[in-house]
């Protein structure tokens, strides 16, 4: 792609000055989890790093992720970073429609086949592939053509990552994560409902400088999804103190309390919404007061309910405890009368000995 | 994709507390429905006493040692208290179990205005100090029973099994909360299903004597009380 501008030119062109992006190079060196030594690294690879091809696919998705990524700080250096990608294919974003929108992504395929990076959002329908179509295409296949020439794929979002709430319980489409279906190719999962914009570039730019990020277990970067959010709360104190607030508007919802016993999942979601936060730094849920959701966790949508605290039962076992209750007095009332009959069984059986009887028998 | 530990702690919350429960609530039941149906013989002698202020008086003053076998057994006596008085206070002044407590015994839905009803947690330190003490009480508990040849003997399947039950809960419920090691969800899965084995065991075993204590220290000291005696 030559005809498209090296990241220096980009600088001068969005007026960033060399010491701007030198700091940012410097912050993101610090949210990849790198070492602060590696930053002349990020900014040397950045500068110079071949701006790759990338294909943004939409499947069965609300265009959250793709808000939260577009109304990044913008316009400050994310979205610079942004374009230092070459965004080949994006619905959302892109002017053409239909079949020249169609072109377009076969082109970048065709130019960049082996090397372009795709990035996912939405899940896919396989209960019957034509649930979701594009241009006449089923995501299903267009997924498959698309991952078969990328060099790595990035699943933005929990729909695209886990599924998401498509495939929430009664899940009516077959919704399925991306890396259900491609098993060959590496797949990045950026859960979150959707993901922290700085999050999304943050992948793309390790991906752009160092290649694949270090996933956990859940195919998610360790640097993004290393601690839970409970460990870096900013009301992790009150947590600690056994403060609580019992309701959204009582004294304890007011000052600030820990948010646990209105359901936060805090404690089992992992994410950097404490410490990075939304809206360039403004806040995150917890600190509007709202517990954590659990977003970037599979079946977020399922996990017991989202007022419901994380140490309370998920069934409905109220009519099971009665249940109980009523089948324990019975058999407990079936086995002391089992008793008193036969202890009086035995008292009408006794038959009264003396020794001589004894010696009789013996 | 599913999160395995994820999985664990939702059936742990979901089907496996309900065995649990079932079997936790219908046992329990069962054995104090039996033992108060079967009764006792009826006392033909003419009562000396009430059975009743020496009974009531008997479920109180059993908590406290007799003269001198404090020195005795010191390890039994003390360790046993700072077990009970730390797990106590573990699982009913810890918020997480609060919460948990108030949902099973629906305080806030029988006075839905007494939300507050829900009684003030303890903070971090005391929950912990307590819970660790316990543990080292157990261990120290654990220790004498082995160590002294005759409450070897005495011991059966059932006291160390119920050790291990009662100490798996606290270990693994500061392991969970305190993130030690281990994925932070599938500890906090493993302390609820530690819990949940602690339930099942309950009914049939000697921890039964967190409900059948009332009943016989009153018994013991109402029979004391009809003879005119002090228990």
């Amino acid at each position: 792609m030559a005809n498209k501008p090296m990241l220096p030119e980009l600088m001068k062109a969005h007026g960033v000055s060399r010491r701007g992006f030198l700091k940012y190079c410097a912050s993101l060196t610090s949210l990849m989890a790198l070492s602060p030594a590696m930053m002349p690294r990020v900014a040397h690879a950045l500068e110079n790093a071949p701006r790759p091809s990338v294909i943004w696919l939409s499947f069965q998705e609300c265009t959250g992720c793709t808000e939260s990524i577009t109304r990044s700080h913008a316009p400050t250096i994310e979205d610079l970073i942004f374009n230092a990608v070459s965004l080949d294919y994006h619905h959302t974003l892109q002017a053409a429609s239909g079949h020249q929108a169609e072109a377009a992504r076969e082109q970048a395929m065709k130019d960049n086949w082996g090397k372009y990076v795709l990035v996912v959002d939405g899940s896919i329908p396989i209960k019957d592939e034509g649930f979701s179509c594009i241009a006449g295409i089923s995501n299903l296949q267009m997924l498959k053509d698309t991952a078969e020439g990328a060099a790595a794929i990035v699943s933005v979002g929990t729909c695209a990552a886990f599924g998401g709430i498509p495939h929430a319980n009664p899940n009516p489409t077959g919704a399925v994560a991306v890396s259900e279906i491609i098993k060959d190719k590496p797949i990045i999962n950026v859960p979150g409902c959707p993901p922290i914009p700085v999050v999304m570039t943050g992948v793309l730019a390790h991906i752009l400088t160092f290649g694949i990020p270090e996933l956990d277990e859940l195919g998610r970067p360790k640097a993004f999804y290393g601690e839970t959010i409970h460990d870096r709360c900013y009301r992790r104190p009150f947590y600690d103190k056994g403060m609580f607030a019992e309701g959204f508007d009582d004294e304890g919802a007011r000052e600030g309390w820990c948010l646990y016993k209105l359901g936060c999942k805090g404690p089992t979601t992992k994410s950097v919404c404490a410490t990075v936060k939304w809206n360039n730094g403004t806040s995150f849920p917890i600190e509007a007061g709202h517990p954590c959701l659990g977003c970037t966790e599979p079946d977020f949508w399922d996990n017991g309910g989202f007022y419901k605290p994380l140490s309370v039962p998920a069934g409905d076992y109220r009519k099971l405890g009665l249940a109980a209750v009523g089948a324990g007095a019975v058999a407990g009332a079936a086995g002391a009368v089992l008793a008193r009959a036969g202890k009086s069984k035995a008292a009408a059986a006794h038959e009264n000995v003396d020794a001589h009887d004894l010696e009789k028998k013996s | 994709m599913n999160n395995p530990n994820f999985d664990l702690l939702m059936w742990a919350r979901g089907p496996g507390f309900d065995i649990a429960l079932i079997i936790f609530v219908a046992g329990v039941v069962l054995r104090i429905v039996e033992i108060v149906i079967l009764g006792r013989k009826k006392d033909l002698a003419p009562a000396k006493g009430s059975p009743v202020g020496q009974g009531i008086k008997t479920i109180f003053s059993r908590s406290i040692p007799r003269k001198g076998l404090v020195q005795y057994a010191p390890i039994t006596y003390i360790g046993g208290y700072i077990f009970h008085i730390g797990f106590f206070v573990a699982f009913f002044f810890f918020g997480a179990h609060i919460v948990f407590l108030d949902e099973l015994l629906s305080f806030s839905q029988w006075w839905p205005d007494a939300i507050s009803f829900q009684w003030p947690a303890f903070g971090r330190v005391i929950i912990e100090s307590a819970v660790a003490l316990s543990v080292l009480a157990m261990i120290a508990l654990m220790y004498t029973r082995l160590s002294d040849p005759v409450r070897k003997a005495l011991s059966t399947f059932d006291d160390y099994l119920v050790w291990v039950l009662s100490i798996l809960p606290m270990v693994t419920g500061y392991i969970a909360v305190n993130k030690l090691f281990g994925d932070p969800v599938f500890m906090m899965a493993l302390h609820i299903l530690s819990v949940e084995l602690l339930m099942i065991a309950f009914p049939f075993t000697k921890l039964m004597h967190a409900f059948t204590f009332v009943m016989a220290r009153y018994y013991n000291g109402s029979i004391q009380g009809r003879k005119g005696a002090e228990s």
